[in-house]
């Protein structure tokens, strides 16, 4: 059986914890557990509480994720 | 990656697959023995940008029109024409999409010619109904081999065979996303559906073989044996509820071929 696809969701911040982890609130109202992905940190993104971003989570776990962008 | 989209998102998809539906109703009422393909892409391209809207075919990979117009044994991807006319007795499946706010649309439907054989009208609402099975599976926690499966029992129950060399896809922001999704099973296989995704359905059902093959032009897909192939498609949101046709037509929704 093939491994499972990574799914993508939209999100805003609710909260910045150490580490680069955030608590990030799905728009069906699920809250996960977010790491910000390598490649923003290596750009220098910032991300604060209440920005809207978009969210790589594994259907395996779906409590946490990796934050792969963030709007505007 | 499988994208899922979120409610506003869908709500924006609901509005460009409406938009397409009602470009597709407006067609249907040009279907005639004597028009020529160009004419129809010409009028589905006016009313697109006369809405706000951008043909989301033309110039997608080197595309040329707005439309996909395929007669009888073309099955999809052809090129609307000044030479090529409709006759009575005749299939045309008119496939295209449109991008609003940018989300994309995608739907196809297969239309009749004045009156057409038995044998054909057949195969046409075979094709339909296999469709509104496949939507029938469309609940979370299926599997996308549940929606294949629904398609190609239905064809071969018929006598019928499903093209297995094109699929349908995701749909969202871009035009083809993840998943595929096989006209084909197995059942009980593949990704697990979710609230939020949004699928490109779309069954390609041919009267003879499976196997197909491309015209010189370098896009028009035929039936290697000539035989006549029927395609309809609908854009379809997984919600908690189940599926949502975001592409139902406008003015007759349901079943578009007499059952």
């Amino acid at each position: 059986m093939a491994k499972e696809e990574p799914i993508v969701m939209e999100g805003s911040i609710v909260e910045q914890l150490p580490n680069a982890m955030f608590r990030v609130e799905l728009e069906n109202g699920h809250q996960i557990l977010a790491h910000i992905s390598g490649k923003m940190r290596m750009h220098f993104i910032r991300i604060l509480p209440g920005d809207k971003v978009s969210v790589e989570m594994s259907p395996y776990d779906l409590k946490r994720g990796r934050i792969i962008y963030r709007e505007k | 990656m499988i994208r899922l989209k979120s409610e506003r998102e869908i709500g924006i998809l609901r509005k460009s697959n409406e938009l397409l539906a009602r470009m597709h109703d407006l067609l249907e009422q040009y279907i005639e023995p004597g028009i020529t393909t160009f004419e129809l892409d010409r009028i589905a391209e006016d009313f697109v940008m006369r809405h706000q809207a951008i043909p989301a075919f033309k110039g997608y990979q080197g595309f040329p029109a707005t439309l996909c117009t395929s007669i009888n044994e073309q099955v999809v991807h052809g090129i609307p024409s000044k030479d090529v006319f409709l006759r009575e007795g005749d299939i045309i499946s008119i496939d295209s999409g449109v991008i609003f706010e940018g989300y994309y649309s995608d739907a196809a439907r297969t239309h009749m010619v004045g009156v057409v054989s038995e044998e054909t009208r057949r195969l046409c609402q075979v094709t339909e109904q296999s469709l509104w099975k496949a939507i029938a599976q469309c609940y979370p926690g299926n599997r996308i081999g549940d929606i294949g499966w629904a398609v190609e029992s239905h064809a071969m129950e018929a006598g019928y065979q499903v093209v297995r060399d094109y699929v349908g896809h995701g749909i969202g922001r871009h035009l083809h996303e993840l998943p595929n999704v096989p006209n084909y099973g197995p059942p009980g296989k593949g990704t697990e559906l979710m609230e939020g995704l949004v699928l490109a359905i779309e069954p390609m059902v041919n009267r003879g073989t499976s196997e197909v093959e491309i015209l010189e032009d370098g896009w028009t897909v035929v039936t290697a044996d000539g035989s006549q192939s029927a395609h309809y498609e609908h854009s379809v949101a997984i919600t908690s509820n189940g599926p949502l046709v975001l592409s139902e037509s406008v003015s007759h929704p349901g079943f578009m071929t007499k059952q």
